[in-house]
């Protein structure tokens, strides 16, 4: 008898994958947190990595009824060195230590409980319940890119598509099957012959069987060595493949009314939609560009740390962004995604021009376009005059505005909402 | 010994499927020349994930999903990939046939090691003691198990994952106080259950119902007095009471308390015997090999390798040591199942006088009388020996918050062997490790409010998380709850209390 062994080694791995993701579902606020709190510390393009995540002991400690400290207890311990019967001994200070009375279990669930979280579990918590404004529309139902794969053999086709090994091996499989009967028959005549001209030469059956194989000969000669039947051609089909490609503009003011911290609002706004196109893109650019009375485009160093002063003139940004684009950006290969950030300080006579060249030039060309406006005053012409646009452009323009850091989260939530289709 | 027979089972350190069978033959020859009776057993081969998967359920095959169990496993995958702990080398499940999983990343020796521990030792265990055999169903587990899972899944599906969890949390919070000491629970296959499962819903929820009925008493006349005490008898499991007795929870609700008691319950017995259920298998794996070696089958390089962990597994560090974390149930099981073998195959005086019933006896008829018999409370109270103690240096410290220092109690002197022996038991024993606390009362004519009473012993008072295990409670029993303190002088007070004025539904 032997016994039996069983190899569960190709079973399902993640049995516990549940009991993982409902543990992280269920602690989803504290982790939230601990995200958050990671997402600063990060730099913007920085997040292919999971991240190790702590949070308070106390709050996933399973509660039981228990004893807790004080009362009589006796405990035994081993290894005793110095003790007689009778000896009093200082109590340890902290309940561990040397001649400690039960080194107390309760203790462990005090520290932090630290895990680590994958870097999608991590970037599905930051990103829970986001998605861009009809964003599935867009990547599912609009296709534009198709990709031709191989699709197994058809029995019809053009001919520089034939598959030859295919179609002889179908051919020599045909010719087989075919000329079986005959061969059989023919085996047995050609003993039946052989047997004839040893024993009985002049047996007028030789001459009858010799005429039959001959006959068979021919038959079995007659079957074709191809067909069209045999023949198979390489198939391939159209699959349709999703664009994976993003461009995200990020448009500043550095105008003297922006100081640093409203720049650092707006580059957490910044980081958290690369952080989210990241997620639903292979592949991104990211283009800074930043404006006074003028834009230029520059790199993410000069973009969040240079400073200029001067008036504001918002117009020319986008004008430079649509420049942009249509040097280098084709519409139907990138997906087009713009945030831009002010202080809502504009010349008032620029901020009309702005308002017709979004609607005219530059929204029909992007997927999404952000506002946000950081700033704790009254709202500026700019933002009155953006208003217009949300209603005539539902789901393709948003705007809000920021007061402090703390509101950023929230805001982007806001901003990048699930909608119902 | 012979020229002959000194062929080794299998050389060479990787493990294959035929070494395997080969070992598993040769031990488990061995072991029914020594007498032990096991299931049958099954040895399955996983990765070291899939064993961290094995330790977030407890090394159930199959277990109903829940938050905590995800939570042991990044606790347990957080550690093992720090390298902070490595993982034990096998799992062994009480079930008929016995499951005993052998880690892929093992030597060779380790898995003969573990088919050694798991296989024959843990197995002739789970099926010779006596609590095993009367409080688990090895046949009947793993559908319980399957049933368990399925049933909990279906009503995470009707009535909401949020619903569910609440409850499996606050079982799960009272889980150690829902099992029975004293009677038996019957055996159930998986058809069975579920069939039974829907007459109990319709029986519990009638008998409820009538125990709250709104409708006027015939006999309202009935002097106050005369109304019964509810319920009639303090109730120490707890579960079993609120799954009876709740008053407004749902069928469903009802049967998966009753999921979280029965498996509580089937863990029992291993928490009861742990000293006596690891030493043994230690005691048999060291046995079997070495009775193995002495007959040439296994190299020396396997005996080295199999030593140093058997060792390692054995270990005691001293209470100065920094690793020193209470007593190492391996090593005093291991310690104590050896000294009985020593007192019956060569007592000197003392074991003589301390143990005349088995001093010199068959020392596998005293094994199988321990094995069955005992659990390890009454164990470590019938066979340790004095030279155990000794070897141990045991010493015994009383901590007393009414005294300014900690006292020594008992050493391991002629005085001290029975003091040090008793409190050494005591400390096993699970009755005085949980605390004691019973369903006390219920108010049925006023506020339906809910008494548990805690039986202080020794002065010991509840931990702080008695609170949040009572609000857990006042979910199960929808009204207010309270729990008071007994002190040995008879004095009660009240600790904490759940207020609840009316409950929501439980469905919303």
């Amino acid at each position: 008898m032997t016994v039996r062994i069983v190899d569960r080694r190709q079973d399902s791995k993640n049995k516990s994958s549940i009991n993982r993701s409902r543990f992280i579902q269920r602690f989803s606020g504290q982790i939230r947190k601990a995200v958050a709190d990671a997402i600063a510390r990060r730099g913007i393009r920085d997040i292919d990595s999971g991240e190790k995540i702590g949070i308070p002991g106390k709050d996933i400690n399973e509660p039981h009824f228990r004893h807790g400290q004080g009362g009589v207890r006796e405990i035994v311990h081993p290894g005793n060195d110095r003790f007689n019967t009778g000896d009093s001994v200082d109590r340890p200070l902290d309940g561990s230590g040397q001649g400690a009375g039960g080194a107390s279990q309760d203790g462990e669930g005090m520290d932090d409980f630290v895990f680590t979280l994958t870097r999608d579990e991590f970037l599905d918590i930051f990103f829970d319940e986001l998605a861009l404004p009809n964003l599935v529309k867009r990547q599912l139902a609009r296709i534009d890119e198709y990709k031709r794969v191989r699709a197994g053999y058809t029995q019809s086709g053009v001919p520089t598509n034939i598959n030859l090994v295919r179609t002889m091996r179908g051919a020599a499989g045909r010719r087989i099957a075919v000329g079986a009967p005959f061969a059989t028959r023919l085996r047995e005549l050609r003993a039946e012959l052989e047997r004839l001209r040893r024993d009985c030469p002049g047996d007028p059956e030789i001459l009858r069987i010799e005429r039959e194989i001959a006959s068979l000969n021919a038959r079995s000669e007659a079957i074709p060595f191809i067909d069209p039947f045999d023949l198979r051609y390489s198939n391939r089909i159209r699959i349709a493949q999703p664009t994976t490609q993003a461009v995200m503009f990020c448009l500043m003011d550095v105008s003297g009314s922006m100081d640093e911290s409203k720049k650092q609002i707006a580059k957490r706004f910044f980081m958290l939609l690369y952080l989210f196109l990241n997620r639903n893109y292979e592949h991104i650019e990211v283009v800074f560009i930043r404006h006074h009375t003028v834009a230029e485009e520059v790199d993410e160093e000069n973009f969040f740390h240079s400073r200029e002063t001067g008036g504001t003139i918002v117009s020319s940004a986008l004008k430079l962004m649509h420049e942009i684009v249509v040097a280098r950006y084709a519409s139907t290969t990138w997906n087009i995604y713009c945030a831009q950030a002010s202080d809502g300080d504009n010349w008032n006579d620029d901020s009309p021009l702005c308002r017709e060249l979004l609607s005219a030039s530059i929204l029909p060309l992007v997927q999404y376009f952000a506002y946000i406006e950081v700033t704790d005053g009254e709202p500026q012409n700019l933002w009155l005059e953006y208003e217009r646009l949300v209603d005539s452009h539902p789901g393709l323009f948003a705007m809000q505005r920021i007061n402090e850091v703390a509101d950023i989260y929230p805001v982007f939530r806001e901003l990048f909402r699930k909608r119902l289709a | 010994m012979s020229k002959k027979r000194t062929r080794p089972i299998a050389e060479g350190s990787e493990w294959t499927v035929e070494a395997i069978d080969r070992y598993d033959a040769e031990i488990g020859r061995v072991a029914k020349a020594y007498g032990l009776d096991c299931y049958r057993h099954q040895l399955e081969i996983i990765t070291a994930e899939q064993m961290m998967d094995a330790y977030a359920a407890i090394g159930m095959p199959v277990y109903y999903h829940h938050w905590s169990f995800g939570k042991h496993f990044l606790e347990t995958e957080n550690r093992y990939k720090r390298g902070q702990m490595g993982l034990a080398y096998e799992i062994v499940i009480n079930s008929d046939p016995c499951i005993a999983y052998l880690m892929e990343e093992n030597t060779l020796t380790m898995q003969a090691l573990v088919i050694a521990h798991a296989a024959y030792g843990h197995n002739s265990f789970f099926k010779g003691n006596h609590l095993f055999k009367q409080w688990t169903s090895a046949d009947a587990i793993i559908d319980y198990l399957v049933f368990a899972r399925n049933y909990i899944a279906q009503c995470e599906e009707r009535h909401g994952f949020a619903a569910v969890e609440q409850l499996v949390d606050a079982c799960h919070a009272l889980s150690n106080l829902g099992v029975d000491r004293y009677k038996r629970s019957p055996h159930l296959s998986l058809e069975k259950e579920t069939l039974r499962q829907k007459e109990r819903e319709i029986y519990l929820q009638a008998q409820v119902n009538d125990l709250w009925r709104t409708l006027p008493r015939q006999d309202a006349a009935v002097a106050e007095q005369d109304e019964p005490r509810f319920p009639r008898e303090p109730e120490e499991n707890l579960l079993y009471f609120i799954e009876k007795n709740a008053p407004l929870l749902e069928p469903w609700q009802r049967e998966i308390i009753r999921i979280v008691r029965k498996i509580g319950q089937y863990f029992y017995p291993q928490r009861q015997t742990q000293v006596m259920n690891e030493g043994w298998a230690c005691f048999w794996h060291y046995t079997l090999l070495n009775t193995l070696y002495d007959e040439g089958k296994l190299t020396d390089g396997f005996m080295i390798e199999f030593l140093q962990s058997h060792t390692n597994v054995v270990y005691q560090p001293p209470y100065t040591s920094k690793w020193y974390s209470g007593i190492n149930p391996y090593a005093l099981g291991f310690a104590l199942w050896r000294d009985i073998r020593r007192i019956c195959e060569a007592p000197d005086a003392e074991d003589r006088e301390w143990f005349p019933d088995i001093a010199g006896s068959d020392w596998r008829e005293t094994f199988d009388f321990a094995m069955r018999n005992f659990k390890d409370e009454s164990f470590v109270a019938q066979y340790l020996s004095p030279r155990l103690m000794r070897e141990f240096r045991l010493f015994s410290i009383l901590d007393d918050d009414a005294l300014p220092k900690l006292r020594v109690d008992a050493i391991h002197d002629e005085q001290g062997y029975r003091a040090l022996r008793r409190s050494l038991a005591e400390q096993y024993n699970l009755g005085s490790a949980d605390p004691d606390i019973q369903v006390w009362n219920v108010d049925l004519r006023g506020d339906r409010s809910l008494t548990l009473r805690h039986f202080s012993h020794q002065r010991r008072p509840l931990g702080p998380e008695t609170e949040r295990v009572l609000e857990h409670l006042a979910t199960l029993w929808g009204f207010t709850v309270r729990i008071e303190t007994q002190m040995p002088d008879g004095s009660v007070k009240q600790i904490a209390e759940h207020r609840n004025e009316r409950r929501s539904r439980p469905s919303t």
